[in-house]
């Protein structure tokens, strides 16, 4: 055989099962899964390695070189490495915890146990150790370890169940059906370890839904597709056990495989900041080159003459050489423009956000006891600028949870509760409920709070009754009965669960089934019927009926569907019954609920006969079989009789209609990606408050070709008023774009999106989408969810977040420049991948309106003052420059230098940057359009940088000329000499210091008790730190190191100091008063307005806050859509999915064939449809 | 990141209901309000006004006299000579006459208000400084010339000066020079010496205390000499080492009329090595001693000589040499710079309270949009 061991030129792969020695020859990868990036020994070069990867901090390894260098080492050596070593530690230190997190998950999944089959025996092994060609066991509920073949299982005819949530976000339960001649294996482990198959496939790949390979064995070849695979993340439900062959394996398995390299995403202040430290970069070279040529002409005019003072040999050489070397003493001395302490503060101020929202009560979940999680630390004040929210339908606005909340039983609704007075009820929490323990088949959880429907059971009015038997009867449900009473069902469509549960507690409960009858418990009765036919359902047909025969020997077809199919097949006799069912049925779907219609029909026994006849010939037709059956179904559900129609509920998250209103008010898009269908989606976008009646038009994009595609686009273009010159001319108009939008809505379906994506239609389609309020694309795979994002992103430039649950979001999180996962459901994929995770879509709410925002204002507030302070702090050494013959003579003392970023204002700031709040969180959550600044980038921006440098240069001109002027005569009260430069230095030192914690304290809008503590302290640390290193003890201990011995003390008991640092204090701070008030005054912002009235209202005390109720105001329309899969019928009639009947534990008196349970699968069958029935 | 507590109760992973993490701390939110801003800015400019008086009525009343004896009267002479450092082997005298138009300090007050601000005023002391223009004891490597380790006194940094001091740390010979570096060899070694002329035609020489010049921690902490006792004297201490290359005398020989001012604690040397933070500065050379003569009110007005051991050469880059005789005030020596700019800052202040007053009354919305 020809063996091709380059695991990376992998064509084909070749498995030999219980041969670990043949598969170990082509270096597969085994089932470790490793998101470590370090271990013990790697840690600190990798890390260095990587830390001096980032810009900043490679300069100032730079730097620290040129200082070492003495000619032209203007600073110290510790005034850089101090910082550098304090930002690399903290940096360090949160990588290594990072890391260690990741280490401990990694060792959490690779140290799950699994039963892997060795020499012929089942050994317990860790999953990092299962080899590629292992056998290993599943049980149930168990994770599957590795992308395995199904072998063979516990269920007949090798099924077997798995949930599929993790990978594509879909909760109903799967289909997996081994061969047949390795399911003939069973679980004789003897036999399986006998098993000497060859599998030959596909590479690995990330195709979730796709496998081709063939399978060699006894000479047989035996094709194997993905009906027979069972890939990694999936879980095994309602099958004992199962054995698999592991084809893929860790990182090759087709989830890993999907998860793609996680990217790294940066916020755009990042971007910008990358920017602007690069625009100081230049400006700091300016700055070195003018002071480079100004000291090349001082040597030659001034400096030439006093050489006899100073003779460097090298000076003499020529000017331009000494201009030379200031240039790069200047870099150094001027470095400080650059903030050393800017990233690390920066990931602090993140790190402090991210735990705010990991301790935000009201963002804790206490029903799945699920906090909210910030997983990321670097994006928070994004959260604060989002433009766009891609969100996910089920599970994430909606609870996937189908509740039979209404019916319509012969032109009588049921469901609604009036009060004595006859007045329409709201039904809450509080509600009495309809008392059912009539019924000893109950489900508990059902409520209902109409109790007329049950008294109309109890009167046995026929046609109720009917209409229950029907629900009971017409479904491809499966039962599972573990102890009498105990009913669970597994059904293939929530919908489909809640019609039957509700028959069931009505008292038709549907019990148990075979391929040929149903049992149903009939007020207590058990009744058998026999089940001759289901007309399945499919996407065109939009119905189901079920042929049985009752007790008394009578003939019934039931159907249910869609109203729409049904009223064209009633009998001419319904038609009064159909108008009052129809306006009942408008009434159901305008307060958004799925309805479906019911009806039914007495068969005549030789008119069934000879349609059985037909069917059984069609049924075995070779070709046009789908189509002749069709032809067949539709002969015999013709003039029905109309019974009524059914509401259920798809009921949505708490909270979601109004957190949709709170963000459409903060001007955040919401766009509905769903994998569902256009109905359901848009019932759920009528159900939401996105789409309105009111609304002037409702475009829905379904073309199956380019063409079709591009002229509905163009169509709806035209049809809303705009075309291209226009939306180009007012794009930059955000006001007329409001206006716009307002009334459109877009929904797109998967086809037709498939060809909008692409180069020639995505611009019309983001100008189309862009201009409707609401936009829905439904039908759309995980990829297109991304496809979307990313095109939004490219256009727009905008900000987007996306929020899913399930595994199908996944790559729609990864894409979005922020992702969040629902959490506390099954399915952890969307969590893992995401940046925040929390329990509800509400929460989203609180946290871009709240957290994001203030994130967002504490971070362009703490940038600016950042920016502002170290030109304030640098640029005195440029003014010096010119005073002492461009000599690259500091002004401070260095140990200032070395300390002021990194001691002396750093706390304050960081306090302000942690705690500010401009505006508290009722009126963040009150006032929605005090998001709009973030959306902007008002705060924080190319101006906003040159505004607050340009107050810094301004600054340290002030702090340079005011104490220049003063102490150019200056001399002590004794006489002795103060103009020196040592008392210059402490001078403006210590007026630096106080005008920048007069700013920060005037930047500061909210002092608590820890921005006091710091911003005193921080004062109190310097000159307690200044007094310490003037101080006589640290002198003789360091003559060298600490020249400034005694300068304190002299200079600030100097009156003259002291009448400097006010007048400097006072003209460097109060023109940025008077601009701020007079800004406030005229041109107050949202944020100002807001804030007035909060003190306002402070002021008068607490006031009730009113909250904005929704009301929904749709009456359209709504159809049922059948979430299920087409063919179940077949599976149940063919009695594939039943086990042939067993001793059943069951004590129940009509022993009819039951499905054998165990304890095992029942509790999973528990556990599995703990999300769909609370 | 998220912290999962240890409990597996219900309710185990609830965050903590404390103010601090749910953002609820107590804090005060102040704003600038009109209420607020307006006030401050008339009562910070009436501050700065007052201080702003009272700084100038201060310095009206204070006197200040420059002598510029740089090639002034027969000292043209001397300036020649010296207009190489090197050549300071050679010495030269010669004088300046002045007149002192008012005497020192001014004792007549004329007005009431200022009488009493003059309580602060200094009794009548008297200083003599030097001053140098256009001599850059900022340079950035001129000032790290030195060798604080050394000047503390330090027995290995003496013999061993830093290299900081380079080119001055050895002399030819490979001796190390006492004190080290550019500074202390560049120091001002012109001697002054003031004659009162009265109109008698006699001549006194004017009393100056030529110590105590110092700050107090220089003196006693940041200067010490190398340690001697009864049988080891300074010279002794100082042994091995040599004199800077510009000086005439070495360190331990600087002030012959009292042996307790030589050595690195010589009160000119430490004035000296005070680098001034700019080109033109003025350094203690003594204070008037009011113990005697016509000198007890001060330095009463008429006719003096300056006679001047000529040693320091300005000439290479153009400096001036001057005699600055000045008193002082309560917050330092006369400086017209923070009377006035107290005074500009106030009216500056004012005019923008003005303003902010008119546009807050006229134009501005009052908080009259401020509603939602």
């Amino acid at each position: 055989t020809k063996l091709n061991f380059s695991s990376a030129l992998e064509e084909e792969r070749h498995v030999r099962a219980n041969d670990r020695d043949y598969n170990e020859r082509f270096s597969y990868a085994d089932n470790r899964i490793k998101t470590a990036k370090y271990n013990v020994f790697t840690f600190l070069p990798i890390n260095l390695f990587e830390q001096f990867q980032r810009f900043a901090n490679a300069y100032f390894l730079v730097l620290l070189i040129l200082q070492l260098i003495p000619e032209i080492s203007s600073l110290s050596w510790f005034t850089t490495i101090v910082p550098l070593v304090l930002v690399l530690a903290i940096t360090a230190v949160k990588d290594a915890t990072d890391d260690y997190f990741r280490h401990k998950s990694d060792q959490q999944v690779n140290t799950r146990q699994s039963q892997v089959l060795i020499k012929g025996k089942l050994q317990n092994e860790k999953w990092m150790n299962v080899r590629v060609g292992d056998i290993i066991k599943l049980e149930n509920n168990q994770f599957v370890a590795a992308d395995l073949l199904l072998l063979s299982s516990s269920e007949p005819y090798g099924l077997c169940y798995i949930e599929t949530a993790e990978l594509d976000g879909e909760t109903n339960l799967k289909v997996r059906q081994a061969l047949t001649v390795t399911s003939d294996l069973g679980d004789d482990v003897a036999k399986l370890a006998d098993f000497s198959g060859e599998v030959i496939c596909e590479p690995p790949n990330n195709k979730l839904d796709k496998f081709t390979g063939t399978l060699c064995w006894k000479d047989n070849k035996y094709s194997l597709d993905n009906e027979k695979m069972l890939l990694r993340g999936c879980v095994l439900r309602n099958t004992e056990w199962c054995f698999g062959l592991v084809i893929f394996a860790g990182l090759q398995t087709k989830l890993m495989q999907n998860c793609g390299r996680t990217k790294f995403k940066r916020t755009s202040i990042d971007k910008l900041m990358n920017t602007l430290v690069l625009w100081i970069f230049g400006f700091l070279i300016c700055m070195g080159i003018i002071l480079a040529i100004g000291n090349t002409i001082w040597e030659q005019k001034v400096g030439s003459d006093f050489w006899e003072y100073l003779q460097w040999k090298e000076l003499t050489i020529n000017a331009v050489f000494s201009g030379f070397l200031t240039f790069w003493s200047y870099i150094i001395i001027l470095n400080t423009v650059v903030p050393i302490s800017l990233y690390v503060s920066v990931e602090v101020l993140r790190l402090g956000h991210s735990y705010f929202i990991n301790w935000d009560r009201r963002m804790y979940y206490s029903r799945k006891d699920t906090p909210a999680e910030a997983r990321t630390t670097t994006l928070n004040e994004e959260l604060g600028q989002v433009e766009f929210i891609f969100s996910d339908k089920t599970g994430t606005l909606t609870q996937n949870i189908m509740v039979f909340n209404k019916c319509s039983i012969n032109g009588k609704t049921y469901g609604d509760v009036y009060d004595e007075f006859g007045h329409k009820v709201d039904i809450t929490e509080k509600t009495p409920c309809v008392d059912f323990s009539f019924n000893p088949l109950m489900d508990r959880k059902f409520r209902f709070h109409d109790s007329s429907l049950v008294e109309a059971i109890k009167l046995e009015e026929p046609l109720v009754q009917e209409f229950f038997r029907l629900l009971a009867l017409c479904h491809t449900i499966m039962p599972e009965e573990r102890n009498e009473g105990e009913l669970v069902y597994q059904a293939q469509s929530p919908d489909e669960g809640a019609l039957v549960t509700a028959a069931r507690n009505f008292g038709f409960v549907f019990r148990s089934r075979t391929p040929e009858t149903i049992t149903l418990y009939e007020m207590g009765q058990a009744v058998t019927y026999q089940l001759l036919a289901i007309l399945d359902f499919n996407n065109v047909r939009k119905r189901m009926s079920v042929i049985v025969r009752n007790p008394k020997g009578q003939l019934k077809l039931y159907s249910k569907g869609a109203d729409t199919i049904l009223f064209d097949r009633l009998d001419p006799s319904n038609e009064e019954l159909m108008f009052t069912t129809s306006e009942h049925l408008n009434e159901f779907a305008g307060e958004g609920l799925r309805t479906l219609a019911l009806a039914y029909k007495d068969l005549d026994e030789d008119v069934f006969d000879e349609w059985m006849k037909k069917l059984l010939f069609a049924s075995t037709a070779l070709d046009n079989r789908e189509e002749k059956l069709g032809a067949l179904y539709e002969e015999i559900e013709q003039g029905m009789l109309l019974l009524g129609a059914t509401a259920i509920e798809d009921k949505l998250q708490e909270g979601v209609p109004e957190t949709i209103a709170c963000l459409t008010l903060a001007n955040i898009k919401i766009w509905v990606l769903t994998g569902d269908k256009l109905e359901t989606a848009m019932n759920i976008g009528y159900s939401c408050n996105m789409l309105r009646d009111d609304m002037n038009t409702v475009f829905i994009i379904s073309g199956h070709t380019m063409l079709e595609v591009q002229q509905e686009l163009s169509k709806d273009k035209f049809s809303s008023g705009l075309d291209m010159e226009k939306t180009e001319l007012y794009s930059s108009d955000s006001v007329f774009e409001e206006t716009i939008i307002a009334e459109y809505a877009l929904i797109i379906n998967g086809h037709s999106l498939a060809h909008a994506l692409e180069a020639d239609l995505e611009q019309i389609l983001v100008d189309v989408a862009c201009l409707c309020k609401t936009v829905i694309c439904c039908r759309v795979t995980p990829l297109q969810k991304a496809l979307v994002v990313e095109l939004i992103k490219r256009h727009k430039r905008a900000v987007t977040l996306a929020i899913g649950d399930g595994a199908n979001d996944v790559s729609m999180i990864k894409t979005a420049h922020i992702g969040v996962g629902i959490s506390g459901q099954e399915g952890m994929q969307a969590v893992l991948a995401s940046d925040y995770s929390f329990a509800q879509f509400r929460y989203l709410q609180r946290l871009l309106l709240v957290h994001g925002r203030w994130s967002y204002h504490r971070m362009c507030n703490f940038l600016c003052y950042f920016f502002y302070k170290n030109f304030a702090f640098t640029l005195v050494h440029f003014w010096y420059g010119f005073l002492c013959g461009f000599s690259a003579q500091t002004v401070y003392d260095q140990w200032f230098i070395t300390l002021f970023n990194i001691v002396y204002t750093s706390l304050p700031v960081l306090a302000m940057g942690l705690f500010d709040q401009d505006v508290n969180e009722q009126y963040s959550l009150r006032f929605p359009n005090l998001y709009r600044p973030g959306q902007l980038n008002q705060l924080f921006n190319k101006r906003k940088f040159f505004t607050c440098t340009l107050q810094g240069v301004c600054t340290s001109f002030i702090l340079f000329f005011i104490p220049y002027g003063a102490f150019m005569t200056a001399v002590r009260d004794d006489g002795a000499h103060i103009s020196d430069q040592q008392t210059f230095a402490v001078t403006i030192a210590t007026s630096l210091v106080i005008v920048v914690s007069v700013q920060i304290g005037l930047d500061t809008n909210y002092w608590t008790a820890v921005n006091h503590f710091f911003i005193w302290g921080s004062l109190a640390v310097y000159f307690a730190i200044l007094f310490a290193m003037h101080s006589d003890g640290i002198f003789t201990i360091f003559p060298n190191q600490f020249p400034f011995i005694g300068t304190a003390r002299n200079s600030l008991n100097q009156k003259i100091v002291w009448l400097v640092i006010l007048l400097t204090t006072v003209v460097c701070i109060m023109p940025m008063v008077a601009v701020r008030f007079i800004k406030a005054d005229l041109y107050p912002t949202q944020t100002d307005k807001v804030r007035l009235l909060q003190q306002a209202t402070r002021k008068q005390g607490p006031q009730e806050q009113n909250l904005r109720r929704v009301r929904r105001t749709s009456s359209r329309r709504s159809a049922y859509a059948f979430a299920h899969q087409q063919g179940y019928g077949e599976l149940i009639t063919s009695g594939k999915n039943m086990k042939v009947p067993t001793s059943s534990t069951s004590t129940y008196p009509l022993s009819s064939p039951t499905r054998g349970l165990t304890g095992t699968s029942s509790a999973s069958i528990c556990k599995c449809f703990r999300h769909q029935k609370h | 990141m998220g912290k999962k507590q240890a409990g597996t109760g219900p309710l185990s992973r609830r965050p903590d209901n404390s103010a601090f993490k749910q953002q609820r701390l107590p804090a005060w939110s102040p704003s600038l309000t009109p209420q607020t801003v307006l006030p401050t800015f008339y009562i910070l400019s009436l501050v700065c006004l007052l201080l702003g008086i009272w700084l100038l009525i201060t310095v009206e009343y204070t006197y200040e006299l420059k002598v510029d004896y740089t090639d002034a009267g027969t000292c043209e002479q001397c300036f020649n000579l010296r207009k190489h450092a090197i050549d300071s082997s050679t010495p030269c005298k010669c004088t300046v006459s002045f007149h002192v138009p008012k005497t020192f300090p001014r004792v007549s007050f004329q007005h009431d208000v200022v009488r009493l601000s003059a309580r602060c005023l200094p009794q009548g002391d008297v200083f003599f400084y030097y001053g140098l223009r256009n001599f850059h004891q900022n340079l950035r490597r001129y000032m790290d010339s030195r060798d604080d380790a050394q000047m503390v006194g330090r027995k290995n940094n003496l013999k061993a000066p830093s290299s900081y001091c380079a080119p001055f740390d050895y002399d030819a010979n490979g001796k190390p020079i006492a004190p080290c570096g550019a500074v202390a060899n560049s120091m001002f070694n012109d001697s002054l010496t003031v004659m009162y002329n009265p109109t008698d035609g006699s001549k006194i020489q004017v009393p100056l205390y030529r110590k105590g010049i110092a700050w107090y921690t220089d003196k006693n902490v940041k200067f010490r000499n190398p340690p001697t006792n009864n049988t080891f004297s300074l010279q002794q201490a100082f042994e091995g080492t040599t004199r800077p290359l510009y000086w005439q005398r070495p360190v331990y020989e600087l002030d012959d009329t009292d042996s307790n001012n030589n050595g690195f604690i010589n009160d000119d040397l430490i004035v000296w090595m005070r680098e001034a933070a700019f080109p033109n500065f003025k350094k203690l050379y003594g204070v008037l001693n009011r113990a005697q003569g016509p000198f007890t009110e001060g330095l009463p007005a008429g006719n003096y000589t300056l006679s001047i051991n000529y040693n320091f050469p300005v000439e290479p880059f153009r400096g001036r040499k001057e005699l600055v005789i000045s008193m002082v005030t309560w917050f330092g020596g006369q400086n017209y710079f923070l009377p006035i700019a107290y005074l500009v800052t106030s009216g500056l202040i004012l005019v923008t309270a003005v303003v902010l007053t008119t546009v807050f009354v006229k134009v501005g919305k009052k908080g009259k949009n401020m509603e939602e």
